[in-house]
């Protein structure tokens, strides 16, 4: 791989948002668009080509002797030499993991851009959404192939602002502007987080390189020499801290709150930033460091622990949400929570570490059909302009290729064979259950959920009962071809891509590995998945009172999941009325009179000397020189008083 | 004689060329052709600066018997000096190119060729001889240059200023170097040196360097040497008043370096460091304190000028060459901010001939390029990040510290809380272009090609600089190879 192809990968979506950015105004919307989409077809030719090369050439750089795969530096430059050890540098790392990125990370925003120009077409501030795009697409790539935890953690915080750009689109409108300010304040939260992790990590090995790090795991272990904070050691402490970064922009409970608020921004978005590229980036994040992780079985633990309680959480509210966009957003949530089960209850001695491989393979099938049925989603939103299912109804007639995509993105995420979904849950569950059979009986239940809830959404929007539409003065209709072809491409992908053998490409050791399915765990999880669309087709195929009869004879349950078990409700409380009394209104009391007196007196002080000696500079060409003479000899008396 | 040992001065014979071409040509090509002239200049300069780039000057040698030395750190810092003439030389076309100045431009620019020329002296200088020479020939025909707007009552007032003052320095500057013949018989900077490290100070060596400090300090415009420099930055035309602020102070703060530590590096700190401590808290606090009550731009750059060269400074009180590379690192990054400023502010003279801040209100409104041009310089200047100036003063400030005392820490501490107080004085013009709702006085226009040529370069560096890291790299490592701190 030559540097150039890999430099060009970066910098043509960076040079995409600047020249968007810049001389946007001046375009039309159309040449904005067409540049925006043409660049990053461009950058997906490359990383195509990279990842082709990567895994399919056989290069010695790429794979050694014995079939094992290795990492590629392709550049690393050094940016900033503090001293000899805290040094930063930019790179280029090509893995299996990282090429995979690449490829799913360009397909989907390739996709996106193609989309939004039907989606988007005619909102004032095409040209900025498209340069914002181009600004994401840059920085998710930064991240995937950064050579060391610092460079990812700036692409980290690049990611989290263009995220944040990109949700308060609609910046005119008050609620998009909240999330948007939610999603950045939550994630810089646990990011904080992340960097204490990595300065704790870094501060015991002395480097920030992922591969010093991740080739020899137990150097990092032994350069912590076995130190203990509060009960743990500190390598646990870095690692569930760098861990709770990740829970921010993965959406884990209990920092999943801006997630579903993150829907307000424009749906091409969503399906890119929120549910394929951006949100997985806290799985990413572990799998890289996942050699280090296995030092310290404690941090793993409690990543499976989060992991399996936010699948469950997630999947129950999503059984009960109105708007379709925030059923999907649980949707991803409860999906992304699989991953890192998966990598939770990875172990080398399991299956040469089949969780690791599971959860990178569930992460590439769930980017392909969440993305798809967030794309669906905005065919439909674009149809009845609405985000409830309400509104919706009989679709199947109206928009027979929206119905069709969708319908196999939900059969892809229920996990019926031979859909992607299928594939990849399966080994997910494999694993589970090769840990520990709590894992595995837990997960299959949510997989169940996930069947329901898919199906649920799915007959409200495309059977049950039809709405009036003449009435509502149009009737609804399939999208311009820029937006069905992608939803095409994308079905046709969820369909295929549970075939590819993930477990030759990417594994933690990496090393190609053969993928059994196990069919008592998969005739399992398909009956399952087949029980729960039997009852979903039950309650929502026709118009019926079953569901609000169930509503509310289990009424509890129903409106505390409506209402995301009020976690938001508890944020507010405790960052209203405990954190706000008393920690901030002492500490502005104290900004107040302490600090900004401190400074007013400074600033008067300052004010009157200049003031005061403002004399001196007389404009009479004999002081100064007298001052110039004198000075000089001040200079020389004093040195001489003082030093002889 | 070996004539050879010229080839080593590649750099001033390049010069020499250049500025032979540019007066032959303003002198003997026929009127028609004459329009050309700033283009030509601009050109030939622009070429010679690309050729000091080339990797064929970097090689160690001396000529005249080591009373002339160049080495890749010389070269370097002169490459820095000349693309800031590169772009004040661009800056200053519409300028020259008006109706008043037109018939003598060609003057101006050989008085500049020529004071470069003896900047390149003062940096290369190893003998006390060559350097007065490049030091007066930095110095005197600047005066006919501040002098050059002739037509204006504060043009000859700044001109009489700066030639008096100027005079002034150099007499005691030789003084000092009188004393410092009779402490130690010879005006080569190795055996002044080798001299001063077996004799002991005394207060005749003290006395020497006082003056010394004054005579270069004058250049530099270090408190209490500075007085003359706000009348003459706003009396001067403002292209000479950039090339002052910049290129002169970049050279005097190099060619002092050199003095201190290969001529009176035996004495560092028992005299020097003192001395020198005591200037740069002088000179960042006075030109801030005098900064904050300017309502003139030109005089407001002037002290911010005052208060920077104490920054530079740091660089020479590091006394190692972590501080030597930051101090080149420094005044690269001041070179574009500096320029931006004034690049602006000669764009709007020009045009309106209004200097004032309060005309500055509502710039925005009405020029929003130049207002984020100049909001870009006073950042850098200021050293917000991610500007290249933030850079420059978090390494300059890294680079004092590693000198490891606890004075110097203490001295870093001072220089943070002037940032502070600079922050101040750089963001009311911010604050006057943007937020001020008046009606801002100068109307909307359109600057020249050049003009804005220049702004473009300035800007392109500030805000790569900081993030292109290879750049102070580099001067670390060229620092690190150099011998100027090898003898220590």
């Amino acid at each position: 791989m030559d540097q150039i192809t890999s430099i060009l990968i970066l910098a043509l979506p960076l040079c995409m948002f600047l020249l968007l950015g810049i001389f946007g105004n001046k375009m039309s919307h159309k040449m904005a668009g067409i540049l925006g989409t043409l660049g990053m077809g461009v950058t997906l030719i490359l990383a195509y080509s990279t990842a082709f090369t990567y895994f399919f050439s056989g290069n010695e750089l790429f794979v050694d002797a014995a079939g094992n795969r290795l990492q590629h530096l392709v550049f690393d430059q050094t940016w900033l030499a503090f001293t000899q050890h805290l040094v930063i540098k930019l790179g280029f790392l090509l893995d299996p993991i990282s090429a995979m990125m690449l490829v799913v990370i360009t397909t989907i925003s390739f996709m996106v851009h193609l989309y939004s120009l039907g989606y988007m077409h005619g909102e004032t501030g095409f040209q900025r959404y498209y340069a914002f795009l181009s600004l994401f697409s840059f920085s998710m790539l930064g991240l995937v192939v950064a050579t060391n935890i610092f460079q990812m953690y700036i692409f980290w915080e690049l990611v989290g602002a263009s995220s944040y750009l990109l949700i308060g689109f609609y910046y005119t409108k008050p609620s998009a502007v909240s999330a948007s300010k939610k999603a950045f304040i939550v994630t810089r939260f646990a990011d904080l987080g992340f960097l204490i992790g990595i300065l704790i990590l870094s501060f015991y090995t002395e480097t920030f390189d992922f591969m010093t790090m991740t080739n020899a795991p137990e150097n990092v272990l032994a350069s912590t020499g076995g130190a203990v904070f509060m009960g743990g050691s500190v390598l646990t402490w870095a690692l569930v801290l760098i861990f709770m970064g990740g829970m921010g922009k993965s959406a884990m409970m209990p920092l999943h709150i801006w997630l579903p608020d993150a829907m307000e921004g424009p749906t091409p978005v969503s399906a890119l930033i929120h549910a394929a590229t951006m949100v997985v980036a806290g799985v990413f994040l572990v799998a890289r460091m996942f050699p280090v992780y296995l030092m310290e079985v404690t941090a793993l633990e409690i990543v499976t622990v989060v992991g399996a309680l936010t699948a469950l959480y997630a999947a129950i509210v999503a059984c009960t949400q109105v708007d379709i966009k925030r059923v999907l957003a649980f949707s991803t949530i409860s999906q992304i929570a699989f991953m890192m089960v998966a990598l939770g209850v990875a172990r080398p001695d399991i299956h040469e570490g089949v969780g690791y491989m599971a959860s990178m393979f569930h992460l590439f099938t769930h980017a392909m059909f969440k993305a798809l049925l967030f794309l669906g989603a905005g065919a439909l939103i674009h149809a009845v302009h609405s985000n409830d299912y309400t509104a919706m109804g009989g679709l199947r007639k109206y928009m027979p290729v929206t119905h069709i995509t969708f319908l196999i993105g939900c059969l892809a995420i229920a996990g019926i064979w031979p859909f992607a979904g299928f594939f990849s849950k399966d080994e997910i569950l494999v694993a589970a259950f090769e840990n520990n059979a709590l894992w595995g009986v837990w997960m299959t239940a949510v997989a169940g959920l996930t069947s329901f809830y898919m199906f649920r959404l799915y007959y409200r929007i495309f059977w049950w009962n039809e709405p009036d539409y003449e009435h509502h003065g149009h009737v609804p209709h399939d999208a311009p071809w820029t937006m069905t072809l992608p939803l095409i491409i994308l079905a046709a992908v969820s369909v295929v891509a549970g075939f590819i053998p993930f477990g030759e490409l990417v594994t933690w050791s990496r090393e190609a590995y053969e993928i059994h399915i196990n069919w008592t765990v998969a005739g399992t999880s398909i009956a399952v998945a087949v029980a729960a669309i039997a009852l979903a087709t039950v309650m929502y195929r026709k118009e019926n009172e079953l569901p609000d009869k169930l509503a509310s004879r289990f009424k509890g349950l129903w409106t505390a999941a409506h209402h995301r078990f009020y976690f938001d409700e508890l944020y507010m409380f405790i960052t209203h009325k405990i954190i706000f009394n008393l920690i901030s209104r002492p500490i502005a009391w104290f900004d107040r009179h302490i600090i900004d007196g401190t400074m007013d007196m400074f600033a008067t002080v300052t004010n009157k000397v200049s003031y005061a000696i403002r004399g001196l500079q007389s404009g009479n060409v004999q002081t100064y020189v007298w001052v110039y003479l004198l000075g000089t000899l001040l200079i020389a008396a004093v040195a001489v008083i003082c030093l002889v | 004689m070996d004539y050879s040992q010229f080839l080593a001065m590649k750099q001033e014979i390049g010069l020499l060329v250049v500025f032979l071409l540019v007066f032959l040509f303003d002198t003997f090509m026929p009127k028609k052709a004459q329009g050309s002239l700033s283009g030509i200049t601009c050109l030939l300069f622009a070429l010679f600066t690309a050729a000091g780039f080339c990797p064929c000057q970097l090689a160690d040698a001396d000529a005249f018997a080591g009373m002339y030395v160049t080495s890749p750190v010389m070269v370097t810092i002169k490459n820095i000096l000349n693309v800031g003439v590169l772009i004040v030389l661009i800056q200053s076309c519409r300028w020259a190119n008006s109706d008043i100045q037109i018939m003598r431009r060609g003057e101006f620019y050989e008085l500049l060729l020529v004071t470069l020329f003896g900047m390149y002296l003062m940096i290369s200088a190893r003998h006390f001889l060559l350097f007065v020479i490049g030091l007066e020939a930095a110095s005197l025909p600047l005066a006919a240059m501040v002098a050059f707007d002739k037509n204006r009552y504060e043009s000859h007032e700044a001109a009489v200023k700066y030639i008096l003052t100027a005079v002034f320095s150099s007499a005691v500057f030789l003084m000092g170097l009188s004393f410092v013949y009779g402490l130690t018989g010879s005006l080569y900077f190795a055996k002044i040196y080798e001299a001063l490290s077996v004799s002991p100070e005394s207060p005749m060596l003290i006395v020497a360097l006082a003056f010394v400090i004054a005579g270069v300090g004058f250049k530099l415009s270090l408190v209490p040497f500075h007085l003359w420099t706000a009348d003459v930055y706003q009396g001067a035309p403002t292209s000479v008043t950039s090339y002052l602020s910049v290129i002169s102070k970049g050279a005097a703060a190099f060619a002092f370096l050199v003095i201190l530590v290969q001529v009176f590096g035996t004495v560092y700190s028992q005299v020097w460091e003192w001395m020198l401590y005591a200037i740069i808290i002088l000179t960042i606090t006075i030109g801030n304190l005098f900064a904050i009550r300017q309502r003139n731009m030109k005089r407001f750059l002037a002290f911010s000028s005052i208060s920077q060269a104490g920054y530079i400074m740091l660089g020479v009180i590091a006394y190692n060459y972590v501080g030597m590379a930051s101090m080149m690192y420094y005044i690269l990054v001041y070179v574009f901010s500096n320029l931006a400023a004034f690049g602006v502010i000669s764009a709007i003279e020009n045009k309106t001939g209004l200097v004032g801040m309060d005309d500055y209100k509502g710039l925005y409104k009405t020029n929003p390029r130049l207002s984020v041009a100049m909001m870009l310089a006073m950042f850098s200047l200021a050293g917000i990040p991610p500007f290249a100036g933030f850079f420059s003063k978090f390494f300059i400030f890294t680079g004092a510290i590693q000198q490891g005392s606890i004075a110097i820490y203490v001295l870093v501490l001072i220089a943070l809380i002037n940032t502070i107080v600079s922050l101040y004085y750089y963001l009311l013009v911010v604050k006057a272009m943007f937020i001020s709702e008046d009606e801002c006085k100068v109307a909307p226009f359109r600057s020249s090609c050049s003009e804005r040529l220049g702004l473009w370069i300035s800007v392109a560096g500030i805000v790569f600089l900081g993030i292109v890291s290879c750049v102070y790299n580099y001067l670390l490592e060229l620092s690190a190879s150099s011998d100027i701190f090898a003898g220590l």
